[in-house]
This record gives C-alpha cells, sequence and structure tokens, in this order.
C-alpha cells in the first residue's frame, strides 16, 4: 500500500485494488486518471451503464493516448451525459440519431483516414435499443466494411431511456412495459432473442468481446485488446438496470456477477470469427439466484408462479456452459 | 473544357472538381452513374485524397456523411425518392447540426406503386428538413450548382440539396463545359468547419436542447436561409464573373416583358416551356415563363416582384400535395399575397409523364383564355379514373388500383382471361 487509491472493489469475487499489485490495478484507481464521462451527470442510482461506459471511455482514452473521437447512439447515456449546456464528456463526442451511431462513427473515421490522422481513434457506443435493433443494419455495414471503429453496446436488456419497453435484447420471461406479466405466458416470448456477439462474430471482424461490469479488470483488458487491433471490433458489456430490472441499486454489480456466473451471459473473446478465450464460471449459481434479485421475473416465483419458464431459463443458461465451456 | 457527356457523369466530374474528402454511396436508379462516375474517379486515383465509401443503405450514406463532415471533412453523397425518404431522418438531423453536406438528388417519382421514372416528390417531400435545395434547368447548370452548393453551404454552415430531374437530366447527353481543377480551386476554398470533432479541442456535437432555446435553434436555421437568400445570387454572379455563365440564381424570367400570363416552374420542364411560349407570342400572346431555381429558401420578394406585372399566373409542378394541390403554389400565393390576380396549379409529369409542348401550348391557350381551372391535372386520362372510382364503389374487394387501371388501359388481360 504505497499510495491511497480513489476506487476500490470489494466482494467475494473481486480483488480490491488495494491489494494488486499496482500495475495490476485498474484504470479508475490511478489518481491521476482522465475522467472520460465526468462526475455530475444525472445516470440513475447505480446505473451499470454509466459504469461500464465510464471505464470502457476511460480505458480506450487511455489505450488512445487522449486521441479519441466518440460518437453516441440515442439512449440512456447520451441523455443523462450531454442535456446542453452540460456535458460528462471530456473527449469530442457527437450524438446524431438513435439508429446510426456505427455509420457516424465509420464517417468518423473516413474523415480522419483521409486527413491522415491514423493517430485518432474512434468510437462509437449505444444501447441494446440502438444495437440490436435499430442501428443493427448501420452496425452490420460498419462489420461487413471493416471501418476501422470500436462498437460497445451496454446492453441493458431494454429501452430503458423510454420507460422500459422490450427490445431484442430482452431475455425471454422478463416484464416490460411491453411484455407485461399478464397471460399464460408472461412477460417477453421464449426464444433465443438476437445474440448480437455470435452474429458480430459471424461478419469475421478482427474482435469480438463480451464483458461485464462485476469484473472490470477484465472489461478494461478487452477494451485495450480492442484498441490495439484495427478493423472493425465489438464489445457487449452487460450493464443492469436498476430502475429496468426492478432491482436494488446496489445489487448492479452482484447481478452482473451472478448472470456470468449462472452461464445466462457468457463471457468471452473472438478474433476474427474464432473464439479465443473464455472466462470460467468460478463457482456456479442457479439462474433463479439471478432472477429472484429482479422484480421484472418476480411472476416467475411464488404461487403458482411458472416453474416451466424458470426451467427453460435454466436450459438456456446450460446451453451457454456447455457451448461455450464455461466450466472446466 | 467542353465534352459532349451523360448528365451525371458531368455531375460527377464537376463534384470531384470540388475535392470532396468523403463519398458515401448506395446504388438508387436513376442516381446511380453520379456515384459509379465517383466511384472510378477515386479507384484509379485522380479523385485524391478522398475516401469512398459503399454503404448499406441511403440511412447510413447519410449518418456517414455527418461524422465525416462533423470531423471536417467535405463530404457528398446522392439519392433519389425512396432513398431520400429513407434517408430522412438523417436528413434533418445533418442541418439541425449545421453540417454542409452537398448532396444530388436525381428527382423521382416515389411509390407505390413503384415507379423510377421523373417528377419531382422525393425532394418536395424534404421541403422543410433545413437544407438548401436549389434546381437545376440544365446538365450544365447541374454541374456548375454542385460548385456553388459546396460554397454556400461552407460559408453558412449548412447542408445543399442539388436537384436535377432523373433520367431526362441524369441520362442525357448534352454538351457541358467543364472548369479546370485551378479555376475550382481559386472558387472555392477549403472546407473549414464551423465546429469540428477534434482531440486537441474537445466538443460535444448534438445533444438534447430542451424548450429553452430549441425554437432559438430552429429560427437560426430560418435565419441561414435568410442569408442564403442574399449568397444565392452573389455567388451566381461570382460564378459568372469567374466561369462567365449565369448558372443558378434564385429565379430567372424568359419573356418577361409584358407577359400578361406568366407559367411558375422549376427544373427542366423549363426548356419545353419556353419553346411552347415562343410559339405563344409568335401569335401575339402575351406570356412568359419565371423558373425557381432555388426552391428552398423560396425566393418570396424576387418571385412577387417578377411576377407583379402579371395578371394570370400558372404554377406549373412536377409534385403534388395530396388532398390539397401544389406543392409549389403554396408558395408562390404566399409570395403574391394582396396582389389580385388569378391564379392556377398545374400538376403534370408525375411518374415519367411525358409533359410535351403540345400539351403545355394548349394549356397556355387555356389560360390565356380564362379557361383554365384552379388546379389541372395535365394528360391525366380520366376515363380510367372514373372506372375505377366506380369499381372501388360497386366491389368491396376490387383489387389493386394500379393493374385495374392497365387492365382499363388494356395494357393488360381482362381478369379472369
Amino acid at each position: 500500500m504505497d499510495e491511497p487509491v480513489k476506487f476500490y472493489q470489494t466482494g467475494t469475487f473481486t480483488v480490491g485494488n488495494r491489494l494488486l499489485p499496482k500495475e495490476q490495478r485498474t484504470v479508475q484507481a490511478s489518481r491521476q486518471r482522465g475522467n472520460a464521462l465526468n462526475s455530475g451527470h444525472r445516470a440513475c442510482q447505480g446505473c451499470g451503464e454509466a459504469l461500464g461506459a465510464r471505464y470502457v471511455v476511460d480505458a480506450a482514452l487511455r489505450a488512445a493516448e487522449g486521441r479519441l473521437i466518440a460518437a453516441n447512439a440515442t439512449g440512456c447515456l447520451e441523455v443523462f451525459s450531454t442535456p446542453y449546456p452540460e456535458t460528462s464528456w471530456q473527449l469530442p463526442w457527437i450524438h446524431s440519431l438513435f439508429g446510426n451511431a456505427a455509420a457516424v462513427g465509420t464517417g468518423i473515421a473516413a474523415a480522419l483516414k483521409v486527413k491522415g490522422r491514423r493517430d485518432v481513434r474512434v468510437i462509437a457506443q449505444g444501447g441494446d435499443g440502438g444495437t440490436t435493433d435499430i442501428g443493427f443494419g448501420c452496425l452490420s455495414g460498419m462489420f461487413e466494411r471493416n471501418d476501422d471503429v470500436l462498437y460497445v453496446c451496454y446492453d441493458n436488456q431494454g429501452y430503458m431511456n423510454t420507460g422500459v419497453q422490450r427490445s431484442s435484447a430482452t431475455p425471454p420471461g422478463a416484464r416490460t412495459a411491453t411484455t407485461m406479466a399478464v397471460g399464460p405466458e408472461p412477460g417477453a416470448p421464449f426464444g433465443q432473442g438476437k445474440n448480437l456477439p455470435l452474429i458480430a462474430m459471424a461478419h469475421a471482424i478482427p474482435y469480438v468481446a463480451t464483458a461485464t461490469v462485476a469484473d472490470l479488470h477484465d472489461l478494461e483488458a478487452k477494451v485495450e485488446r480492442a484498441m490495439a487491433l484495427h478493423g472493425a471490433r465489438y464489445l457487449h458489456v452487460l450493464v443492469p438496470c436498476p430502475l429496468g430490472w426492478g432491482a436494488a441499486s446496489h445489487d448492479t454489480v452482484r447481478l452482473a456477477r451472478l448472470a456470468k456466473e449462472s452461464g445466462i451471459f457468457p463471457v468471452f473473446e473472438a478474433e476474427h470469427g474464432e473464439l479465443t478465450a473464455v472466462s470460467k464460471i468460478r463457482r456456479r449459481v442457479p439462474a433463479a439466484e439471478y432472477l429472484r434479485l429482479q422484480k421484472r421475473f418476480a411472476h416467475l416465483f411464488g404461487e403458482p408462479g411458472h416453474p416451466e419458464m424458470l426451467a427453460a431459463i435454466q436450459a438456456g443458461a446450460d446451453r451457454n456452459v456447455r457451448r461455450f465451456g464455461l466450466e472446466d | 473544357m467542353l465534352k459532349q457527356i451523360e448528365g451525371s457523369r458531368a455531375v460527377a466530374q464537376a463534384v470531384a472538381l470540388a475535392r470532396p474528402e468523403v463519398i458515401c454511396a448506395y446504388p438508387i436508379s436513376p442516381q446511380t452513374h453520379i456515384v459509379e462516375g465517383l466511384g472510378e474517379l477515386v479507384k484509379d486515383g485522380s479523385l485524391s485524397p478522398c475516401e469512398f465509401v459503399n454503404v448499406e443503405s441511403e440511412f447510413a450514406a447519410m449518418s456517414v456523411a455527418i461524422g465525416a463532415s462533423a470531423a471536417g471533412a467535405r463530404s457528398y453523397t446522392a439519392t433519389a425518392s425512396q432513398g431520400l425518404l429513407f434517408m430522412a431522418e438523417a436528413v434533418y438531423n445533418a442541418s439541425g447540426l449545421g453540417l454542409p453536406i452537398v448532396m444530388t438528388v436525381a428527382n423521382r417519382a416515389i411509390g407505390a406503386p413503384i415507379n423510377i421514372w421523373n417528377d419531382h416528390s422525393d425532394s418536395m417531400s424534404q421541403r422543410d428538413c433545413g437544407w438548401i435545395q436549389l434546381f437545376a434547368e440544365t446538365n450544365q447548370e447541374a454541374a456548375d450548382l454542385h460548385l456553388q452548393a459546396f460554397k454556400l453551404g461552407e460559408e453558412l454552415s449548412m447542408p445543399v440539396m442539388v436537384c436535377m430531374d432523373g433520367f431526362i437530366l441524369t441520362h442525357a447527353v448534352e454538351r457541358v463545359d467543364l472548369p479546370t481543377q485551378a479555376e475550382v480551386d481559386a472558387f472555392l476554398p477549403p472546407y473549414e468547419p464551423r465546429q469540428v470533432l477534434d482531440p486537441a479541442e474537445p466538443v460535444s456535437i448534438g445533444a438534447m436542447v430542451g424548450p429553452e432555446a430549441f425554437m432559438e435553434v430552429r429560427y437560426i436555421a430560418h435565419a441561414k436561409q435568410t442569408m442564403a437568400l442574399e449568397r444565392i445570387p452573389q455567388i451566381a454572379a461570382e460564378f459568372q464573373a469567374r466561369f462567365g455563365r449565369d448558372s443558378g440564381g434564385l429565379v430567372r424570367g424568359y419573356r418577361l416583358d409584358g407577359a400578361k400570363t406568366v407559367v411558375v416552374a422549376l427544373g427542366s420542364v423549363l426548356g419545353t416551356l419556353k419553346d411552347a411560349v415562343d410559339v405563344l407570342r409568335d401569335d401575339g400572346m402575351a406570356v412568359g415563363v419565371l423558373g425557381i431555381g432555388s426552391f428552398r429558401p423560396f425566393p418570396l420578394a424576387a418571385v412577387r416582384a417578377a411576377l407583379e406585372g402579371a395578371e394570370r399566373v400558372v404554377v406549373l409542378e412536377k409534385s403534388f400535395s395530396v388532398g390539397l394541390g401544389g406543392v409549389v403554389s403554396t408558395d408562390v400565393r404566399l409570395a403574391l399575397s394582396g396582389l389580385v390576380l388569378h391564379g392556377h396549379t398545374v400538376v403534370a409529369g408525375l411518374g415519367g409523364r411525358a409533359i410535351t409542348q403540345a400539351s403545355l401550348e394548349r394549356m397556355l391557350r387555356d389560360a390565356v383564355a380564362g379557361k383554365l381551372g384552379p388546379i389541372t391535372f395535365l394528360d391525366l386520362d380520366w376515363r380510367i379514373v372514373e372506372r375505377q372510382l366506380a369499381r372501388e364503389a360497386a366491389v368491396r374487394r376490387s383489387g389493386p388500383i394500379a393493374e385495374n387501371l392497365l387492365r382499363d388501359l388494356g395494357a393488360a388481360a381482362p381478369r379472369g382471361s
């Protein structure tokens, strides 16, 4: 302990910064760190997206040696960080529309290329609605052309900014404002949803990774890996939303961890379409342990409850464990 | 340099002379030859440095142009018809962000039924989007207007659409005089953005604005258009001084001296109209033509000044506000408010329907004789319209309209045969 740290983590599954050697600490542990997304923004208490975005952009900014431009889709991140004349962004930042962050990123990258600015890097970011739904075409185009943009999806599994409606990333069974917990099959229809990390891999782009805000070392390492590469790169970060998930603000990191430890959200890396690394589950937990903390799944429990839906969700988690080899 | 060249290729070469740094390309008829021409120039190295981005949709095309323009690159794209409608959200966004993107619109009808031929429905649908809209009468004007568009848009930080009639101009081989690179470089300075995404001086562009300033932001867009109203004729005059051609400007009159009946129109139909007017003038009728070169900003004062002496004004439109009538007519009537004269709307040429000189002459003679109604659909086949309306009144499941009309025309076999 040779210097005081500004932020540190505690808990069962994380190793606090204060216990780590200096070189292994997160960017956030440094008192001299930049702050790409300044405090004072209007995110909800316990917002997973604010946490994820701060780590992602800080790490990307550091990797780019301060020369980074961000394109942002419409959504929570845009709204809570930039009500003019205030802005939390300490880097050049543009918001255009909901569905075009990837294409705006492409345009910025094209402009930088034509001007010979290979030193300036581009990041495009959006929530799951702007990424898996309305911005999907632009994102796929950016992948296909292999444009030199790192696209980051902050996945909170719904349209939280507009009042918690279903997106194509909303998990099966979840209650949202447009998939109410009523009728014989309450919540979002059962199915696998749109798995964007796998779709990104199918484009054979240089780098695809998933991460959660429960493991910020891992998240930063993936940003650094992505920034070391050129071409189209995709990072999918699970960011629990206390408001939309009906969870306690202090459970954000815990939920992200349980999503991974249950197998519901596999954490992995892929390069050029091939899986290269998987974050193993340290202590397997039943899916119900993750679901029970969230009011959006409350209808699955209690009397009469929906044991068949719980079983289907558990089966999906088991399938992920087998498919990605999440257990030793 | 004088060339015998297709309109699209002339526009491609004019755009290349403006040294765009990012070009977004998505194919749609009748715009395709423009981006093909530019793609070739970028690929063979004659337009450099330039990034030619093949995108997956028109929405992406405008979005890439937005990103590139905000990062300080002179940006260009071209579209038409459904493509313009598909990118509409980004079209509004580009003007709201004050990005001086230049876009060619190869004017084409909007479906359904799908129709690739020319009218002005596409760009007119974007009437209120905050872009400057210039209309070309000839391919020479189309080429020249692009050079003026970059200058105008970049001076005012606002995007410019150059509209040219699809096929009629884009695919017509005509004589076009293209300037040299040195001449264009002297006319058009490099793009200097008002705001730029630069790590050395970070700015947040495009964030949320509440009720306290939104109206003012929109008003400034209007104020810019008012400034454009002054700059368009000045830039046209500067262009003429350098290149020796009168191209563009707000309005242009033809045989307006003593004209009692004046036809107002935009685009390539002006040529046919002028021929028709010549014939009527030979017959001793006091008719003239007013061409509108700038639809947005709309030159209210110039239109009023040009039409003040007329007794009768006919607005010939290649677009149609369904449920009302003419699109341009509304603006012309506003320009003429308070003046007592007869106003007529003539909707013509929708979906590529030929506008013949004979039809125009007939329409003009009717106008002069006071026999033209408030709204006329030039060369509309009333017979098949009435049959279809009767059919729909009689039979609930009467089938697709267009198919029925074609059957009535004898263009398809009768149903059940």
